[in-house]
Formats: structure tokens, C-alpha cells, sequence
């Protein structure tokens, strides 16, 4: 069940693939996000916005929304997995979340999103460090294996 | 589903599949996913609940209880409710539109269809609700985590929001963490150092210490050395909160006064702890001042006690101030309670003379959550570390603390007199 991570050598196309395990699953395309410190969305993220509020997050005053949201982990907070589901019924959340180590929290508030709404907030999980704010990443979750692909 | 690596009873995979109906699937489905992010190997079953989950957040709160109420679902354990928005006993106290009424009434009453009980309270530990030594519980609500597992040692993790009624309707939680015996070893030392041999166990030491581990324990489990005895588990509960406010701490121990700590070693369970801190009397004074917002003297508005809600014991000792102090200025004395405890005060013919004092008693909610405070411009007392810490964020006043004959003697003189600290 440990999450590794594979690099490919850069070539054109496609050039950054990373193996991953799902959480939630599904599928998203989009822009990353990269937060250098972790979130707790409870406090931490406005809901009518996407803005991260968090006065002690370095990355106060980003916004999530429609986002790969990649960062090291969810912070504690046992209502992150409320807020998370709401930004998500509003389309204000993420379109997926790539973290570096497993988030109780915020699977439970995706896959609660998914069972009511039926919308995806695919979560994974695999080793982050090359991926920068403002790479196009392809998330790819299925039932068991995720894939995380950089492409452009 | 994504595969699981959870290790699922016959029980727990037959009602994954739906055999015990679709709310309970529903649970099970996102518990062993919760589980599995865990890393817990399997799931255990639990006696008891208490669910967070009727605080309106926003309408996914609603959502998720109206699918498990209209799939047919019914907690399987014993299982209280924490506060709500609003209060249901005295509704004309809470100053919300209709609009946010509704539905913050409606998540309260919607858990009551799925069995479980108006209790409205977050302090269950001291109502019926109370669970006993070893119990496995799926408790939400911060305080009420760290006095279970603390002060009566029950077990339980820090459920939040949808998983810890997930637990009740399934009535099971992952083999993990606080659950286990080799997770409740102490981690972190405090040691108190420099009090005089006569210090007495006042509220205000119990509160000071409570922040003073919570800020420095992260998510680790802080042990207390040298703890006066407390004079009642109020002290308990509130250094409990104030942990839990300014920490994750969802378990402490307290060197020969919790169950688990009769000595050092077994508070350590054997090992050593990672770090020691001391703390001394100037840091007990330094952080009950900075917990005020305002200077002794200025003029206050209203007192609010009660935070965690008022026990009965806590009442006694309020009710003899008030009539020692006889504060007759009109300044609003709010005190939070569970509803259980306001109907004994009331059968006991004790609470027809709190009007005179001023004194408006809450049930269901909590006056730092939802306005309830007929002024949020001037100076709110409290005697509570947790209401301190988060009323200036929550519901925007200026704030002092101080301990319970403080707040009632600052309610008489209209003004901000400390005493006690």
C-alpha cells in the first residue's frame, strides 16, 4: 500500500509521471497548486471563494478552485472533511488533491462530495517534490492505482 | 470503491454490501475508507458515540445526515448529540434569520431521527452519557474527547465530522490510535517547578496549564507533573479544553490523579519521554494575563461561563456567589449548560432565583458559537480558557478572563476586578 514515486526523464509530450495510490478516485486536468506547508480547510479555506484565509498558511491569499491542489498533507482539523465536501457542492474546491502522505480527513469530505453529489475530487497520494505551481498535471485515479502525469 | 488493505470482519463486509440496508453500507463504505487512509489494520467495535455533526457548517453538513435519514439509518450504540446553532429550549435567545435557522434546526432534528439522543450537550461525560474505564467510544468534540480519554479513561480517537456518525450508525471504528493500549503512553513531560508547597489547585492554575501543554504538545500526549489534586473534575475539564484549544491534545495525563497515571513510569508506560518542560508560576501568571484582551478596570458588558457547559456541581458554586456578591447591575451573566442539568437545577427549585442576578442560562449551543449576546461591542467576562481563545475569532469581542468569583464580582461592580489571579 506504500506510495512510491517513479521519474521519468523529461522528453517531449510527456515528462513527468508519477505512480500513486488512490484515495478518492477519478479524474482531473488542470493547472497545480503547490502549497509548501500543510492546509487544514476548516479555517483554512473560504468557501464562497477558494481563497486560502489560514492567517499563519504561507500561501494565504491563493485560491484553490479547480486547482490540483498538491501539498504535503491536510492539518488535523476534524471539520476540514465538512468544508472540503461544501467547496466541492459549490465548485469552489479543487479539481483533485495530490498529497505526500495518506489525509483521513480530507478522503472522508471527497468521498462524501462524491456519494451526494456525485461529484469527484480525485485524492492520491505520491511523492511531490519536482512538481512546481503552474504545471498541467493530469490526475488519472482508479480503483486502486493513480497516476499523476505532467503535461505541459 | 478503491481497494482496501482493511482486514473487514463477515460482519463488517456484509453490511459493506448492503445487508444491513443502504445507510449503513453508506457508513461502512466511508469508514473503511477512513480507515484505510488511517493505515488501520482492521475495525473494532465501540459502546457508545457522540457526534459533532449538528453545528451547521454549510449545506453538505445537511445533505449527508438527510441521505442517512431518508436510507433508513439508526445509530447502533448509545449516542449523544454535542451543541447545535441554536438554541431549541429558549429559540427566542439565538438572533439568526429564519433563513439561517432552518436548517441549522433542521441538522439538530434530523439526528434525532437517526436514534440518537437530544443530549445537545459538550460535556456527555458528565450526563448519562458518561462512558467507564476501558470503554471503546467514537467520541466528537474536543473537550469531550480529552476527558474521556483522560479523566475516566474510555477510549476514543478525535472523531470529527461525518466519520463520527459514521461509527454510530455501523457502530465500529478503525483498530487504531487512542483505541490501543501501546498509543496511550505519554510522550511529553510537564513538569511544574518553583510552586510554593501550599500552592492550592485554583481553576485559573488548572486553564493556564491546560494552554501552556496544548501549545507545546502538538499531537503528542503531555504528561503533568506535580499537579496540585484537583478540588473537582471541573478543574480536569477545563484544563482538558484549554489543551484541546490550543492543541490537537486529545489525551492527557495527570502524574497520580488520571487512571492511567498513578505513577511517572506508568504514565510513560515504560519509556522516556521525548522532551521535559518546565513550568513555572511566572508562566502560569503570563499566560492567564494574555488570555485578556483588556486592562483591569474597564467596563464590561455581559459575563459568559460555561464553556465546556456547566455541571451541577458547577452550579452549586455559582449559585452560593451570587448570593454572597448579589450583583444587581443588570449586566447579563450567561451560563452554557446541557439541558439535562438546567432540568435539575429547575426540579430542584433552584433556579427560580437566577433572574434577579441577571443570570440567563443556555442549552443546546454555546454563546461563542451563534449570537446569543444582546451587545458584542464592550468587554465580555469569562472564566473560561476556551471561550477566551476563541470568542475574538468566532463572534468578534474584546475579552477578560478570570476565575468564577471574579466574573461574578466584576458583573456586580460593572467593571473588569480580578482578585483571584
Amino acid at each position: 500500500m506504500h506510495s512510491f514515486g517513479s521519474r521519468r526523464p523529461r522528453c517531449q509530450g510527456v515528462d513527468l509521471i508519477r505512480a500513486a495510490r488512490t484515495y478518492a478516485a477519478g479524474e482531473a486536468e488542470g493547472a497545480a497548486l503547490v502549497l509548501t506547508a500543510p492546509l487544514s480547510f476548516w479555517g483554512g479555506v473560504d468557501v464562497d471563494t477558494g481563497n486560502v484565509i489560514d492567517r499563519s498558511h504561507p500561501d494565504r491569499g491563493k485560491n484553490v478552485t479547480a486547482r490540483i491542489l498538491v501539498m504535503p498533507g491536510g492539518r488535523g482539523s476534524s471539520s476540514a472533511s465538512a468544508v472540503l465536501a461544501e467547496t466541492i457542492r459549490r465548485g469552489t474546491g479543487p479539481s483533485a488533491i495530490v498529497l505526500s502522505v495518506p489525509d483521513p480527513i480530507l478522503t472522508v469530505g471527497a468521498l462524501v462530495a462524491q456519494s451526494l453529489y456525485g461529484l469527484r475530487c480525485p485524492i492520491v497520494v505520491c511523492a511531490i517534490d519536482g512538481i512546481a505551481t503552474g504545471d498541467r498535471l493530469r490526475v488519472q485515479a482508479l480503483d486502486h492505482v493513480a497516476s499523476v502525469v505532467h503535461i505541459g | 470503491m478503491h481497494d482496501s488493505s482493511v482486514d473487514l470482519a463477515p460482519t463488517d463486509a456484509a453490511m459493506l454490501r448492503g445487508d444491513e440496508g443502504a445507510a449503513a453500507a453508506f457508513a461502512m463504505e466511508i469508514l473503511v475508507a477512513f480507515a484505510d487512509a488511517l493505515g488501520a489494520p482492521s475495525l473494532l467495535d465501540i459502546t457508545r458515540a457522540h457526534i459533532d455533526g449538528c453545528l451547521y457548517h454549510g449545506q453538505a453538513s445537511l445533505d449527508f445526515v438527510e441521505r442517512l435519514v431518508s436510507t433508513g439509518g439508526r445509530v447502533r450504540v448509545p449516542t449523544s448529540l454535542n451543541v447545535g446553532a441554536v438554541d431549541l429550549i429558549h429559540p427566542e435567545l439565538v438572533r439568526l434569520s429564519p433563513r439561517e435557522k432552518n436548517p441549522a434546526v433542521r441538522l439538530m432534528k434530523a439526528h434525532e431521527e437517526l436514534g440518537c439522543r437530544p443530549s445537545f450537550t459538550c460535556a456527555p461525560y458528565q450526563t448519562e452519557f458518561r462512558p467507564v474505564f476501558g470503554e471503546q467510544i467514537a467520541w466528537g468534540e474536543s473537550n469531550a474527547i480529552v476527558f474521556a480519554n483522560s479523566v475516566i479513561g474510555a477510549r476514543t480517537n478525535r472523531y470529527g465530522d461525518f466519520i463520527d456518525l459514521c461509527c454510530a450508525i455501523t457502530g465500529r471504528a478503525p483498530a487504531w490510535g487512542l483505541h490501543l493500549d501501546e498509543n496511550r503512553a505519554g510522550q511529553i513531560l510537564f513538569r511544574l517547578t518553583g510552586f510554593p508547597a501550599t500552592q492550592l489547585a485554583t481553576d485559573g492554575l488548572y486553564v493556564a496549564i491546560g494552554l501552556l501543554i496544548g501549545a507545546k504538545s502538538a499531537d503528542r500526549i503531555p504528561v503533568i507533573e506535580n499537579l496540585p489534586a484537583p478540588v473537582s473534575e471541573d478543574q480536569l475539564k477545563a484544563l482538558g479544553a484549554a489543551a484541546a484549544s490550543s492543541g490537537s491534545v486529545g489525551m492527557f495525563q495527570a502524574v497520580g490523579i488520571t487512571p492511567e497515571a498513578p505513577t511517572l513510569e506508568d504514565a510513560f508506560r515504560g519509556s522516556h519521554p521525548q522532551e521535559i518542560v518546565e513550568i513555572s508560576p511566572g508562566d502560569v501568571r503570563h499566560t492567564l494575563l494574555d488570555l485578556s484582551t483588556v486592562a483591569d478596570g474597564t467596563p464590561i458588558t455581559a459575563v459568559c461561563l460555561g464553556t465546556p457547559h456547566f455541571s451541577r456541581v458547577e452550579w452549586l458554586r455559582l449559585l452560593a456567589l451570587l448570593r454572597d456578591i448579589a450583583p444587581a447591575r443588570g449586566i447579563p451573566i450567561y451560563v452554557n449548560t446541557g439541558r439535562a442539568t438546567l432540568n435539575q437545577l429547575e426540579g430542584a427549585g433552584l433556579a427560580g432565583e437566577l433572574p434577579a442576578f441577571s443570570v440567563i442560562p443556555v442549552v443546546d449551543t454555546c454563546t461563542y458559537l451563534t449570537p446569543i449576546l444582546r451587545s458584542l461591542d464592550g468587554v465580555v467576562m469569562t472564566n473560561s480558557g476556551k471561550w477566551a481563545h476563541y470568542a475574538p475569532g468566532n463572534i468578534g469581542v474584546e475579552v477578560a478572563f478570570g476565575e468564577m468569583d471574579d466574573c461574578i464580582r466584576s458583573a456586580a461592580a460593572g467593571r473588569v476586578v480580578r482578585e483571584s489571579i
